[in-house]
């Protein structure tokens, strides 16, 4: 079984697949009304979009979900001072429904107070594994039942938003640890925190450090190069990929700059305007994320990742759908994530992964 | 008439002063906290010199496997004709790793080896020359980014702070808002209280200084934990368009030693210019006093040593390491030990110039010496 369908579902529109053009026809047939419908159809049933986003707290993670859609809804999800941090990390997901021009997005947050601040953090990625997995295992159990609902509600994480502290060296070994494990599961996109304690020449000097890290460890994060259809693709994501991990600033207070309102940081310096290119990359992120790789990331996280999963539990379960009665698969363990050979996973499993293997760990 | 009663003691401080110039200063200096914090660049700003020069950041891939390292730095700095030799002790590694339990216990190690050092020097027999290694001051730097003090700051400092006089800083404060800097420090100043913390108390001003100067002095105090930005690059203020050390950035420029920017002014007056020599007397009077009596305290009853030592273990928390234990019999040892030196020290000393005496006839000079 081929455990990577390249092919997208029908409907999907990776941003740059321009349309082909048809072989001349004598009138037109009105093909390009399907385009229409598709779209009246997604205005009614609406899109689903589900975040995940992991960080050390105070690297200003509720801050930019707050930035990225314009809304207060988010305050940060760590207890008040009097109530000691929690030592097991407790995932925490919040969701609401935004409207923009007649079209809905249900869109979760899932945010993950506590990591990387104890004083030992090992397997501090265990809880967020398990909690990815379970999404894929949610909407596994729906996929495989006779009677399926019309519209199986998708809770599973389409993108996992990391946060880079700004020391300004390179990786920590946490980070490290984290997206090795996590880019084979999840989409993951780094991003630089608080950026705003770095200058122009500091944050080029640590993305490339932070980008020739990533390539040594063979951590694939995205926009993954081995997921590009076409030319077209490429060249818009290779783009995207230089440029990765954006440096973002993240403000939800509003100053009035040159006569504008903008969402800024108001120092006894200048204001920080988030939305200004020059001084920092939220712009990109948020094209990324929302204008222009929306789909494309609820279809890799379909198509590939959970299809991944898939693959994996039913060869665990060694049954094929049959008969009547739905599949009983194994009862899966999914807090043990990362356990055996992948605590040191070197670069040969990564090359692995277009072949499939049986015994494949998540 | 007034020359009769006066006797000319009033002279001493300045005596004091040509002795000390004459002599010189030492001090030693840690920097701690996690890396990425900006100790580096406001050491070499606070100084202003670069004792980071030929600093190599390790790669990702080397950090995964490295503990922690104590490193030394000296450097002589000199300035209206007194020296200060500055000793700078770093610990690179620190909070760097995936599990960072018990990372401090190397440097509350190299502290009380300094002490223990000083301990026998000090009841040596040639104290002309003792070097003082001990720690005098320590930096420990707060991120910015957390909310407060991190588990592993709190571990840190609890370990530390009955060794060595702790100054908490808030490092790259450069990415601070004014009213997020003020309630971060507030933050910390409770935390600091709670967890029964002491870090080095400046000193109250005498009761005869003016007004002004009480003032000023209680504002600094206030401020405390200092919020630094470090720089080691000079600048051309856009507005001003004179050279200011400080961090340019699109939106504007940050001046290192604009006091409404952040505290360093205020750092470097207190570190270096007002209470240099109180860091040092605190660090002799009382810490190292406590070290002494608690060491010499466990020597005195060598027969309940044993007693309290086991006692001391058991009751020990995980962070703290049982105190290095002078038995009675090896000070002696040492002091035997310390005159064989000393007099075959002598002797060659004799050798040699016996042997230059020689040399020096036939016209050859040896620079052995």
């Amino acid at each position: 079984m081929d455990a990577l369908r390249a092919s997208p579902s029908p409907g999907s529109s990776r941003p740059s697949s321009p349309r082909m053009a048809p072989c001349e026809m004598p009138a037109p047939v009105g093909i390009e009304a399907v385009l229409d419908q598709l779209k009246i159809k997604a205005m009614k049933t609406g899109f689903e979009f589900n975040v995940m986003v992991v960080g050390q707290s105070g690297l200003g993670k509720s801050t930019m979900v707050n930035t990225l859609f314009k809304s207060k809804v988010w305050k940060s999800t760590l207890p008040g001072p009097g109530v000691p941090t929690p030592q097991t990390l407790q995932l925490h997901s919040v969701t609401h429904i935004i409207e923009e021009k007649g079209l809905k997005l249900k869109l979760t947050v899932t945010d993950t107070p506590g990591f990387g601040d104890q004083i030992n953090n090992d397997k501090c990625w265990e809880p967020i594994l398990g909690y990815i997995n379970e999404q894929y295992e949610r909407y596994l159990q729906e996929e495989i039942l006779i009677t399926r609902q019309r519209h199986i509600p998708d809770t599973r994480v389409h993108c996992c938003v990391y946060f880079v502290p700004p020391t300004g060296h390179c990786l920590r070994p946490l980070d490290i640890e984290f997206l090795q494990r996590l880019c084979r599961t999840v989409n993951v996109v780094p991003v630089i925190a608080r950026a705003d304690s770095l200058t122009i020449e500091e944050r080029e000097a640590f993305r490339s450090r932070i980008q020739k890290d990533l390539k040594s460890h063979c951590i694939d994060v995205y926009p993954q190069k081995r997921f590009d259809e076409d030319a077209n693709d490429r060249i818009l994501n290779s783009k995207i990929r230089e440029r990765i991990p954006f440096a973002v600033v993240g403000a939800d207070q509003e100053h009035l700059v040159n006569g504008r309102c903008v969402l800024g940081r108001k120092t006894n310096w200048g204001i920080i305007e988030v939305e200004n290119m020059a001084h920092c990359e939220f712009p990109l992120l948020r094209d990324l994320l929302i204008r222009s790789h929306l789909q494309d990331l609820k279809d890799i996280t379909h198509n590939i990742h959970y299809e991944n999963y898939r693959v994996v539990r039913l060869n665990e379960s060694h049954q094929l759908p049959r008969g009547p009665g739905w599949v009983n698969l194994a009862p899966v363990n999914l807090a043990s994530a990362s356990a055996g050979p992948l605590t040191t996973p070197g670069p040969s499993k990564a090359h692995k992964w277009a072949q499939e293997e049986p015994k494949y760990e998540f | 008439m007034q020359d009769k009663e006066y006797v000319g003691f009033s002279a001493l401080p300045s005596q004091l002063h040509r002795k000390s110039v004459k002599k010189g200063f030492d001090f030693t200096l840690m920097v701690a906290g996690e890396s990425g914090l900006g100790k580096s660049t406001l050491i070499n700003s606070l100084f202003l010199t670069n004792l980071y020069e030929d600093r190599q950041v390790p790669e990702a891939s080397a950090r995964l496997t490295r503990t922690l390292t104590i490193e030394r730095r000296s450097v002589e700095i000199e300035e209206g004709g007194i020296k200060v030799k500055l000793t700078l002790v770093d610990t690179p590694g620190f909070g760097d790793a995936v599990d960072c339990s018990d990372c401090w216990l190397p440097v509350v190690r190299f502290i009380e080896e300094q002490f223990e050092q000083y301990l026998r020097d000090e009841s040596g027999l040639n104290r002309k020359n003792i070097q003082d290694s001990r720690v005098h001051c320590c930096l420990y730097f707060i991120s910015p980014f957390g909310r407060g003090l991190r588990p592993l700051d709190v571990a840190f400092l609890r370990a530390m702070h009955e060794k060595v006089n702790i100054i908490p800083v808030i490092g790259k404060a450069d990415a601070l808002m004014p009213k997020e800097t003020q309630a971060l420090k507030q933050k910390i100043r409770d935390q600091l209280k709670e967890e029964e913390i002491n870090i080095y108390q400046f000193p109250e001003c005498d009761s005869d200084e003016d007004e002004e100067f009480k003032r000023q002095d209680a504002e600094m105090k206030e401020r405390i934990p200092f919020a630094v930005v470090g720089s080691s690059e000079v600048v051309r203020d856009g507005g001003t368009s004179r050279p200011v050390r400080g961090r340019c950035y699109s939106w504007g420029t940050v001046e290192v030693e604009n006091p409404h920017h952040c505290d360093f002014l205020n750092l470097r007056r207190m570190l270096v210019q007002t209470h240099l020599q109180d860091l040092k007397e605190v660090t002799h009077d009382l810490l190292y006093e406590g070290y002494r009596a608690r060491c010499l305290q466990s020597l005195a009853r060598p027969g309940a040593r044993d007693r309290t030592s086991r006692s001391k273990l058991s009751r020990q928390s995980a962070t703290e390491i049982p105190l290095p234990m002078l038995p009675l019999a090896e000070t002696e040892k040492l002091i035997r030990e310390k005159d064989e030196e000393l007099r075959r020290m002598q002797e060659m000393l004799e050798k040699m110039q016996a042997q230059m005496q020689q040399s020096q006839a036939p016209g050859e000079q040896s620079d052995s010496l």
